[in-house]
């Protein structure tokens, strides 16, 4: 391999590097992201949405 | 970028797949070697479409934040931050590739003298501190606000930048865009317009990508607030 082949190699390695480095973050962050909706979609409804079902009555 | 009718991400990510596979392709399997550079020509291909993305990504984010000043809408403040961090993201590759291609042409790595490398790094700089304006203000009208204006200003070193050589009275740094149009032809323009295509769809791929990852995040904080 020539030195300017080696430097083109690098170069280009560079910039697919970086671009995998950057998918790789993405996913980790879309996975974390996932977790946190299995978790929240596992949490009991809360009160005020119970509170919304119930039948209004005038007061006073 | 509009929002009335968007190409699915499977989609653009397939094309982004294709257009850098040809690309490569035809940078090392068929463009001929430069009678000045020989072999390492070749950085050139990525090299300066990787820069352009780079504006275009700042240009866009510039957009964006004239956008939300003007329509007051949170959802074009998000794009804006996304699309100069894309733009950050591209300018580390401009300058990396850049530094190896002068290392190999020139034979340093950096040139302070050249007003070409020196405007790109200060627009790089001034993009990189928009992080930290970001990051210091919490977040609200306030910060969209600060940031479209920061952001606005900014564009305005991306035709100094891109000038900065054909202002220049001596350089080293090569210019292959004239106003008689490009100093190439045949397969290597070929090549350097699919590398640019296949830089600009991969771009806003990954724009696309993080936007919705971000999107998902506020939607997610939201819920969590409710649910709290």
């Amino acid at each position: 391999m020539t030195n300017a082949e080696k430097y083109v190699t690098a170069a280009y390695c560079a910039i697919f590097g970086v671009v995998l480095l950057y998918v790789v973050i993405m996913a980790l962050k879309l996975q974390r992201l996932e977790r946190e909706v299995d978790a929240l979609a596992q949490r009991p409804p809360r009160e005020r949405d119970e509170d919304q079902d119930r039948e209004p009555v005038q007061v006073g | 970028m509009g929002r009335s009718y968007r190409i699915p991400l499977p989609a653009l990510a397939g094309a982004s797949l294709a257009l850098v596979t040809t690309a490569l392709l035809l940078v090392f399997f068929v463009v001929p070697n430069d009678l000045n550079q020989g072999f390492s020509q070749r950085i050139f291909y990525f090299h300066v479409s990787v820069a352009f993305t780079a504006y275009a990504c700042f240009a866009a984010g510039a957009w964006k934040a004239f956008v939300h000043l003007w329509k007051r809408d949170p959802r074009a403040d998000l794009e804006s931050y996304v699309a100069i961090h894309q733009g950050v993201i591209f300018g580390v590759l401009v300058l990396v590739t850049g530094s190896i291609w002068a290392k190999i042409s020139w034979g340093h790595w950096w040139l302070w003298s050249e007003n070409q490398l020196v405007l790109f790094l200060v627009l790089f700089l001034f993009y990189a501190a928009y992080f930290m304006l970001r990051f210091s203000v919490d977040p609200g009208p306030q910060r969209a606000n600060l940031c479209a204006v920061y952001a606005l200003f900014g564009v305005v070193l991306i035709p100094v930048s891109f000038l900065a050589i054909r202002l220049a009275q001596k350089f080293i740094h090569p210019v292959v865009f004239t106003r008689h149009g490009p100093n190439f032809g045949g397969w290597m323009l070929v090549a350097y317009f699919v590398s640019q295509a296949a830089l600009l769809v991969l771009a806003y791929t990954l724009y696309r990508l993080e936007l919705s990852g971000k999107r998902l995040d506020t939607r997610l904080r939201e819920l969590r607030r409710a649910y709290a």
